[in-house]
């Protein structure tokens, strides 16, 4: 590897690093404070900068200046830890995302996405286990009673719907019979007669709808938000966090939101995938332009959509969180993948 | 752990409404539709809220012609519950012959009753539509006359409105 792709990938991680937590988590957590305002009608913050709009980096700039205070009882090394692990495993899951095909760059042709590996959607299903961790982790070093409970919570939640999200992604896998996700971009890109473009939610249905509740349950959004439930478990995991830590946990929240929608995208929707644009005959450079602002208009729309979700439904028992994950989804992400096989092998 | 309380299930749900998923989209259009209806907050510094001439703002003494209507009588310190009002009576060479050398009401005390302006048999002490009173010390709170005294065309709206309603 020559220094200059070394160079190049570089700039892609900072790029990403800075687009997802810097400016995509803090305007997730901004359109979440301002989307939740418009549907109870209120207003939401909007006095610092136009219309708020650098209210996040304000609330980020009160954390930092916040004191950090650990438990006396505390682990302090893991307490230090937890939040460490859930804000790189967020940002990593990022990595094997293609946000565009390729750009041609003076000459040079650059891939879209940072770490073009072969297992990908492996990749991904592994770090997002991890995320685990650091709720836990979290959970147990505060020595309360509560954030034990929230830690607890989260990881028997992730476990059962880890199951289910893996394998409502089977019928995916099998049907693009790759791992590499711009493999399975570019497979989406084909149209039937010409016109409906070839996106895997068609084809999959079942597994997208088991995928997209798993992941509102991998994300920890409402429905599913039982590790941090506040009316019961105060704050959860992060009940004894301050400052900046606690930053750390929000912001990692929000980044594993955008992680998810674009996953989803990628797997579900055509990545960045723009249809019928092959017709119009652009020049390759705007194409590529293009497909990245389709790209990131793709993943507004679903973090919009699981803002919109959290602020309308109430969350569910912890009873009927254990139904749905091992009763209802299992199942029907099993059913997914029979129907797959059996179709493609019916067709073939 | 305590004993987990009964689970409701509602038998007669129907095969979609089991799915949850068509349930959730009413839920979610639901919501859509409130987030484009429109808010009732004021912007507050640059909107202010108007009151209607009912409204009990701070207490002020009705000057007319730039004297005021007070003739001392001291009804309102009696009356008033919150002993917010200090009153010191002087004699005057006007027809009145009686006036506050001092009047004093204490804003932090103030609870906005309005039992002044009741009692006062000359009309001279109202709730003025003024409410926007915030203090950084005890001593900017003492409101002497200077402060209170307020022509009858600034009060228009009340004086017209006490002699409709009372």
């Amino acid at each position: 590897m020559d220094i200059v792709s070394l160079l190049i990938v570089l700039i892609k991680i900072l790029v990403m690093m800075f687009g997802v937590l810097v400016l995509g988590a803090a305007m997730a957590v901004f359109a979440e404070r301002r989307v939740s305002a418009f549907i109870q009608e209120r207003v939401g913050p909007n006095r610092v900068g136009p219309q708020g709009i650098i209210q996040p980096f304000a609330d980020v700039v009160k954390l930092v200046m916040k004191e950090d205070i650990v438990p006396r009882q505390a682990n302090r090394f893991i307490h230090d830890l937890a939040p460490i692990i859930s804000i790189s495993v967020a940002l990593s899951t990022f990595a094997i995302i293609p946000f565009g095909n390729t750009i041609v760059l003076f000459g040079r042709e650059i891939k879209l996405m940072i770490a073009d590996v072969d297992i990908g959607i492996l990749y991904l299903l592994a770090l997002t286990s991890i995320g685990v961790y650091g709720v836990s982790l979290a959970g147990w070093s505060s020595n309360n009673k509560y954030s034990l409970l929230g830690g607890l919570r989260s990881s028997a939640q992730l476990i059962s719907y880890e199951l289910s999200m893996g394998l409502s992604l089977l019928g995916v896998l099998m049907l693009s019979g790759t791992m590499r996700l711009d493999q399975i971009v570019l497979q989406q890109t084909d149209y039937w007669w010409g016109i409906i473009p070839k996106w895997n939610i068609f084809l999959q249905p079942l597994g997208f709808i088991t995928f997209l509740i798993a992941s509102f349950a991998e994300t920890n959004r409402l429905p599913f938000d039982l590790p941090e439930a506040e009316p019961e478990l105060v704050g959860g995991y992060h009940t004894e966090y301050t400052g900046m830590k606690f930053g750390l946990f929000f912001l990692a929240e929000y980044a594993n939101v955008i992680t998810s929608s674009a996953v989803t995208i990628t797997l579900f929707f055509g990545g960045w995938h723009l249809p019928w644009v092959e017709q119009l005959s652009v020049s390759p450079f705007l194409l590529s332009i293009l497909q990245m602002c389709t790209f990131l208009g793709k993943v507004i729309l679903l973090v919009l959509f699981f803002i919109i979700v959290r602020w309308t439904i109430p969350r569910f028992r912890y009873d009927q969180l254990m139904h749905i994950g091992w009763k209802v989804m299992l199942p029907m992400a099993i059913a997914n993948f029979l129907i797959t096989g059996i179709v493609m092998l019916v067709w073939a | 752990m305590s004993s987990p309380g009964k689970i409701i299930r509602k038998k007669d749900l129907t095969l979609l409404q089991k799915t949850f998923i068509p349930e959730i989209l009413k839920g979610l259009r639901m919501t859509v539709r409130q987030m484009f209806r429109p808010t009732f907050t004021q912007q507050f510094p640059e909107e202010r809220f108007k009151p209607d001439p009912s409204f009990r703002g701070r207490p002020v003494l009705v000057a007319e012609n730039g004297v005021e209507r007070c003739v001392a009588c001291g009804l309102c310190a009696r009356v008033c519950p919150a002993l917010a009002i200090e009153v010191q009576a002087s004699e005057t060479e006007l027809v009145k012959e009686r006036y506050p050398i001092k009047f004093e009401i204490n804003m932090v005390r103030c609870i906005f009753c309005g039992f002044c302006e009741e009692v006062c048999p000359e009309e001279a002490i109202v709730m003025s539509q003024e409410y926007l009173l915030a203090f950084t010390s005890q001593k900017e709170a003492l409101f002497g006359k200077e402060r209170l005294l307020k022509s009858t065309e600034e009060l228009k709206n009340r004086l017209e409105f006490l002699r409709n309603h009372r």
